[in-house]
């Protein structure tokens, strides 16, 4: 199992090499000028802008500044931003606050899709699981930005459950109303992926033989159709996890949240290089490690599942 | 209070004492009723059934009959949409018919218990053995601690069973799995054990070692049994009563060897008449004698050129087996065999499973490379064919496989199934290959009008016949067939293994048979190849073999076939 785990780290080295280079280069590519775009409607003299570029490498060729970005995140030294910020203050600001918003949007997921998958799963055509399944069906086709217009207004402003925005106080209560409207899209993923595993697995002949031993229903159900049926479910959010960290740039606009897509949002706007990419950096070992994670928990969950072989 | 009932010895009845007392279990008027797409299906109607305490009945019938319905009737655990539509369940006078779900829980592990068919599916992949042990005895409420379960778990046979309770079912074999299962069905010591084909998924000898092992069991905790099989010999030989059902009605009844042998319903007379037993004679083509597929004696080898067609020469196959550690080690599959096979004769490889028999067929297919030794085909060496030579080759050696489920494309139908093959090699046009098609399914004898349809619209014996067509598609010379009869109901295998008789004195056909079942065997091969863990035990003609096997290894298996006595008929026997 060590020999796994240190083997799927190593895997990290190739991966984050490779998507820098990629995504350093995309942000390289782009047309437009940063330096110019920093000032606006203005006309700064030559000088300055020559200062600005150099203090950045902006007048260096692609591979220096690619090399010297390196350079500066071995050294744990990710440099300034455009506005004269350090990048790693400000990552230790956003990350923080979009794992809450994750974590608890996952919960939710996965508590919730689970939870109702599993019932509706057991009774297939019932009237729960025929409700459960229109519900789920009409989230998944409301788009992420009319459900959080929604649920802001319904319960933020005319029923005063939650606050409306966010801001800088970002805490675990606050962050509830964005992590529902977040989660919710998923839960009806992880919903309908569990149903359709339960359902599978009530027919598996074990499932039968536990039966046959004797086992009360709700031990048959918890024992032996929820756990094989788990094993899908968790590939999915485990998937889903990364893309949850990646922040969610269209939630975490309509609640004003400060973390990481409104950050990455701004930085691709001004084609700030080393942000964009030291954003990216941390995410890409956020997928990895989450992963990770799922693979582990596989073979928890499958005995039949060894990697050491 | 429960355990009372079962605990206290006066309650278990003494064998010869079976008069004047209460039948444990009596199914009276049975019918059940499946709700499906197309309306109501009657899976089981009128059936009866009587079993006394400490008395082992067996429900014999072919897929479909609605033996496993009946006895899933009893334990309660028909699928979701089948009900009991009418008569009694009568456990010790008690009707279970309808009983309550809760009931049925208290019934189920301590009064009722089961053993299920398939090993492999049958136990959950992800608890250990022992959990699955323990879970039983708690909701019992019995006594579950480490050493009860590894008591359990010996007593069904299972050796060293403290340290197996703490593995999990893939790290078993198929055969300690149905122990495993046998020790959950057996651990609360119920008075009414279910055993849905216990067996049938198993080697021979292993088959015999677990169904000996049940037999001690149950005398000894006085169990009585329900035995569902499809397999004649098997219930003959185990049970004291047989119950024969057919299309969902019991057809016949009585005790084993009398029904056996003067068997009155014509459907339990063509049962006992095809099943394939080591009384049976090899198969002459019908339109030469004209009568009975299965009485005649005959030589076979006589009427065939002599000319060896396949030699296979100190074949070897080696595969690298990763241990714990990463460490590779050479498992040979198999190791050192040679045999030559006559054109025009049917020679069968027998062995259990793990014997190498299937990865021999499979070197000869040209599917594996082997790792060492050769196989001429007609005088060539098959190693060194170039792919296009190879490409030729295929055409002259085609499969027939053994799952007629799996081995059918479920999206071509049967037109395609049998023209792809002609189309591949590029043999002639649209028209001729049409003609072609309809040929095949006559020589199969499948109506022409199975063209349009699919496999799932077709029985195991047709898609079977299929399969055949398939194969002679590209009149081959040589058809090798793994296990190719092994997945079909009695009455259907033998007529496959005619039609497969026929068609090899029609055409001239060599074959190369696979399979487990000597039984089989007897009926349709001039030579046998006797195969154990990778080696080529005992060759020679089939009638050598059986009458006088030489290495112990073929007469364990020849012991081991099931009512291999019994299916004698009286004056042999």
């Amino acid at each position: 199992m060590t020999r796994f785990i240190l083997r799927r780290l190593l895997q990290v080295i190739p991966v984050f090499l490779g998507t820098t280079l990629l995504v350093y280069y995309m942000v390289f590519a782009l047309p437009g000028d940063p330096i110019a775009a920093l000032f606006g409607d203005r006309q700064p003299p030559q000088a300055v802008i020559d200062t600005l570029r150099s203090q950045y490498h902006l007048d260096q060729p692609f591979w220096v500044q690619y090399g010297l970005f390196l350079k500066n995140l071995f050294t744990f030294n990710l440099g300034n931003d455009f506005t004269g910020q350090p990048i790693a203050a400000s990552l230790a600001r956003v990350f923080p606050v979009t794992a809450m918003l994750a974590i608890e949007a996952l919960a939710i997921q996965a508590v919730f899709g689970v939870a109702f998958g599993v019932f509706a799963g057991l009774r297939r055509g019932g009237w729960f699981d025929s409700t459960v399944l229109v519900a789920s069906l009409v989230v998944i086709a409301v788009p992420t930005f009319v459900l959080g217009f929604v649920f802001q207004l319904v319960f933020g402003v005319q029923l005063g459950w939650a606050k409306p925005t966010v801001g800088a106080n970002a805490n675990w209560g606050t962050l509830l109303l964005p992590a529902v409207v977040l989660g919710l899209v998923s839960f009806a993923y992880v919903l309908r992926l569990t149903r359709a595993s339960v359902s599978e697995n009530m027919n598996a002949d074990y499932v039968r033989t536990a039966t046959a031993k004797g086992l009360s229903r709700p031990r048959v159900v918890m024992a032996h159709i929820l756990r094989n049926s788990l094993i899908p479910v968790v590939t999915y959010l485990g998937a889903n996890l990364g893309g949850l960290m990646g922040g969610a740039i269209v939630t975490e606009g309509i609640f004003n949240v400060p973390g990481v897509g409104n950050k990455l949002y701004q930085a691709v706007l001004r084609s700030e290089g080393p942000t964009i990419v030291s954003i990216v950096s941390v995410l890409v070992l956020v997928f990895v490690v989450a992963n990770l994670l799922v693979d582990l928990l596989y073979a928890w969950l499958d005995p039949r599942i060894r990697y050491d072989q | 209070m429960r355990d009372n009932e079962m605990t206290s010895p006066d309650v278990r009845i003494d064998e010869s004492g079976a008069t004047g007392v209460r039948p444990l279990l009596e199914i009276r008027d049975l019918a059940i009723t499946f709700k499906t797409g197309g309306g109501e299906v009657q899976a089981v109607r009128n059936a009866h059934l009587t079993i006394m305490p400490g008395e082992t009945v067996a429900i014999v019938g072919e897929s479909g009959s609605g033996k496993s319905t009946t006895a899933l009737a009893a334990i309660g655990l028909l699928p979701n949409n089948g009900k009991v539509s009418g008569g009694q369940i009568l456990l010790d006078g008690e009707d279970i018919a309808h009983a309550s779900e809760q009931r049925m829980i208290e019934l189920r592990g301590n009064t009722i218990g089961m053993v299920p068919q398939d090993p492999m599916s049958n136990l959950n992949p992800v608890w250990k053995i022992g959990y699955q042990v323990r879970e039983t005895l708690k909701a019992n409420g019995r006594p579950s601690g480490p050493d009860d379960i590894a008591k359990v778990l010996s007593q069904a046979g299972l050796p060293d069973a403290k340290r197996r309770a703490g593995q999990y079912p893939h790290e078993f074999s198929g055969g300690m799995r149905q122990r495993a299962l046998i020790a959950i069905g057996l651990s609360c010591q119920p008075r009414l054990l279910i055993a849905d084909e216990p067996t049938s998924a198993l080697d021979v000898t292993v088959q015999r070692q677990i169904l000996d092992h049940l037999e001690t069991m149950t005398k000894e905790l006085g169990t009585s049994v329900l035995l569902i099989t499809h397999d004649l010999g098997l219930a003959a030989e185990r049970a004291d009563k047989v119950v024969v059902m057919y299309q969902g009605r019991v057809v016949e009844a009585g005790p084993s060897l009398e029904l056996l042998r003067n068997p009155q319903h014509p459907y339990t007379k063509r049962l006992v008449e095809s099943a394939p037993s080591l009384a049976s004679r090899r198969i002459q083509v019908a339109k030469e004698q004209g009568v009975e597929t299965t009485d005649l004696l005959a030589p076979a080898a006589e009427t065939v050129k002599p000319e060896t067609f396949l030699q296979i020469q100190d074949l070897r196959k080696v595969y690298k087996l990763r241990s714990g550690l990463g460490k590779a080690t050479d498992f040979a599959a198999v190791d050192g065999v040679s045999f030559d096979v006559r054109r025009g004769t049917t020679t069968a490889i027998v062995g259990e499973s793990g014997s190498g028999k299937s990865t021999v067929a499979k070197m000869v297919l040209q599917l594996e490379k082997p790792t060492d030794g050769r196989i001429l085909f007609d005088g060539v060496d098959t190693s060194a064919l170039k792919p296009a030579e190879l490409f030729k080759f295929r055409r002259r050696v085609q499969p027939i496989f053994q799952d007629p489920y799996g081995s059918l494309d479920p999206m071509y139908n049967i037109y395609r199934t049998i023209e792809e093959p002609l189309r591949v090699h590029k043999i002639g046009d649209q028209a001729s290959r049409e003609k072609k098609v309809r040929t095949l399914l006559d020589q199969v004898a499948l109506p022409q009008s199975a063209m349009q349809r699919y496999p799932n619209e077709l029985s195991g014996g047709q898609r079977q016949r299929v399969a055949i067509a398939r194969a002679l598609a590209l009149d081959p010379e040589v058809i090798i067939c793994d296990e190719a009869v092994s997945a079909l109901d009695v009455l259907v295998q033998a007529q496959v293994l005619n039609l497969l008789a026929d068609l090899q004195a029609n055409l001239g056909l060599t074959y190369l048979f696979i399979t487990h079942d000597l039984a089989v065997v007897r009926q349709i091969a001039d030579h046998v190849c006797v195969m154990e863990k990778g080696r080529l035990v005992e060759t020679g003609s089939t009638d050598e073999v059986f009458e006088a096997p030489k290495q112990e290894y073929t007469k364990a298996l020849l012991n081991a076939i099931p009512g291999a006595k019994l299916m004698l008929p009286p004056e042999v026997a």
